[in-house]
């Protein structure tokens, strides 16, 4: 497809990182643990931006497996941190509605999220039901039963919440991306 | 008595339990309150960083509002973190309003607090080892852990990335767990995974992924002699335990086992609580991989 040349330029500027610094010397995706499961790895991402595969990259299954475990940019001997251009591509990715190419990733994330707007705190319980119920049809709900179950009887997931009580402070934090940004 | 500001995080009264226990008992022996602050909420761990890059910063920026509410005195206090992910997390927010006026601008009117600076957020491994003298640590030494081989397993987002960390200790070879489990007696073995990933989030979603990686280090630190693998990190304790034994598959028919012995994991402060002769019996009990028969065999139990 037609390379955008301008696209650089934004992931460079929504990162913070110098994305065209990147002389593809794979360090980052030598060290990347989940590089193996990735469409394309973190140097192939550097590469992709330089060359405006938007398309390519938001659709990738790699921005939904990074861990963020930031291996990647602690070891790029020019400063760049791939995850933080990871983390942009998917930013990208949700403001545009491209459909994650890892929907187990994304469902885990929303019911999270959607936990802490509940309770302000994690509650275990809550999430892994509101996970499963959007993602009957993975049967990566079905293959944690042994362990929710093994968890459960030793006392490590407790049935009742605890909450945070100023829920309106919490939950107005959520809505902060709907207002005028800060400049990051 | 040092008083510290705590933030406790979610899991330490559910799939960490054994490391709040564990972190109450030791630092009750060494004198250090923790004084939790008031009504935090959760750190946003992976998922607002994933989901909302404004929600990742401002969940954190609000426990630092709340920890300022915390009473005590002077100009360079810490702020106790025993999760590594909760750790960066609030480091990420305590640096943004260090850095970024907009942002703190944004943070001081929505959370309706004025930022001082006073308070820095500092994970429990860096306190214990670095504000505690090797002769307060070995006062109340009565069990030492002699013949307790390990691997010291910092994994991520405790010692990365170095701008979040402060460089509290080398990102590529940290030195402090080895060195408060060399005090407790034990032995700690050298092995190259200290630092690698243990899957993190991507447990329930991805399990393959993190069976894979957790294979990998437990094959590691077997090869390296070790006799259990010792943590800082609630997630990586959840994995490493967990995903040794349950392999994301369906439970039926039975998936295959490994081809070795599950691999025992211990938070650090569970090793300092059996060192010191605390009662950790029933913490023990709520492992995964049972590391009772190991410590019995060590006559550490």
């Amino acid at each position: 497809m037609e390379p955008d040349l301008s696209f650089v330029e934004q992931v460079s500027e929504l990162s913070q990182q110098n994305v065209r610094r990147c002389y593809y010397c794979l360090r980052c995706s030598a060290g990347c643990p989940a590089a193996y499961a990735m469409d394309v790895t973190p140097a192939q991402i550097l590469r992709l931006v330089q060359l405006g595969q938007k398309d390519t990259l938001l659709r990738s299954s790699a921005i939904w497996l990074c861990i963020g475990c930031e291996t990647c940019g602690t070891r790029c001997p020019n400063q760049i941190h791939a995850g933080a251009v990871i983390d942009a591509l998917r930013h990208l990715a949700l403001k545009d509605n491209v459909p994650a190419a890892e929907k187990s990733v994304f469902r885990l994330h929303k019911a999270f999220l959607s936990t802490i707007h509940l309770w302000g705190r994690l509650h275990e319980v809550s999430m892994l039901a509101q996970y499963a119920a959007t993602n009957l049809a993975s049967r990566a709900v079905f293959g944690n039963i042994d362990m929710g179950a093994a968890l459960f009887l030793k006392g490590k997931l407790e049935l009742l919440p605890h909450r945070t009580q100023d829920m309106d402070q919490v939950r107005q934090l959520f809505s902060l991306g709907e207002e005028p940004h800060h400049d990051d | 008595m040092a008083q510290y500001a705590f933030y406790p995080g979610c899991t330490l009264h559910s799939t960490g339990v054994e490391f709040g226990a564990s972190t109450d008992r030791v630092c009750d022996t060494l004198g250090l309150e923790l004084l939790e602050i008031p009504d935090w909420n959760c750190c946003g761990a992976s998922s607002a960083h994933s989901m909302d890059h404004d929600l990742f910063l401002a969940l954190p920026a609000r426990n630092i509002a709340q920890a300022q509410l915390v009473p005590l005195d002077g100009d360079d206090l810490s702020l106790a973190i025993p999760c590594a992910a909760c750790f960066s997390r609030t480091a990420a927010a305590d640096l943004a309003l260090r850095q970024d006026p907009a942002f703190r601008a944004q943070m001081e009117s929505v959370l309706d607090f004025q930022f001082t600076g006073r308070i820095r957020p500092r994970n429990l491994l860096d306190i214990l080892a670095n504000d505690f003298s090797p002769a307060q640590l070995t006062a109340h030494l009565s069990n030492p852990l002699e013949g307790l081989k390990v691997v010291s397993y910092y994994g991520c987002l405790l010692v990365r990335p170095p701008a979040y960390t402060d460089r509290w200790d080398d990102p590529e070879h940290p030195q402090s767990m080895d060195f408060l489990l060399q005090l407790m007696g034990a032995q700690p073995v050298p092995w190259s995974y200290g630092v690698d990933c243990c899957g993190g989030s991507l447990t329930l979603n991805r399990a393959d992924v993190v069976v894979h990686l957790v294979d990998v280090l437990a094959r590691a630190a077997i090869e390296a002699g070790a006799d259990a693998l010792v943590t800082a990190c609630p997630m990586c304790m959840a994995n490493v335990d967990g995903r040794q034994k349950y392999r994301g598959e369906l439970p039926l028919p039975r998936p295959p086992k490994p081809d070795y012995d599950p691999l025992p994991i211990f938070y650090f402060t569970e090793l300092m609580a059996l060192a010191y002769d605390l009662p950790m019996l029933k913490v023990l009990a709520r492992h995964l991989v049972d590391p009772r028969p190991l410590l019995k065999r060590l006559e550490i139990l």
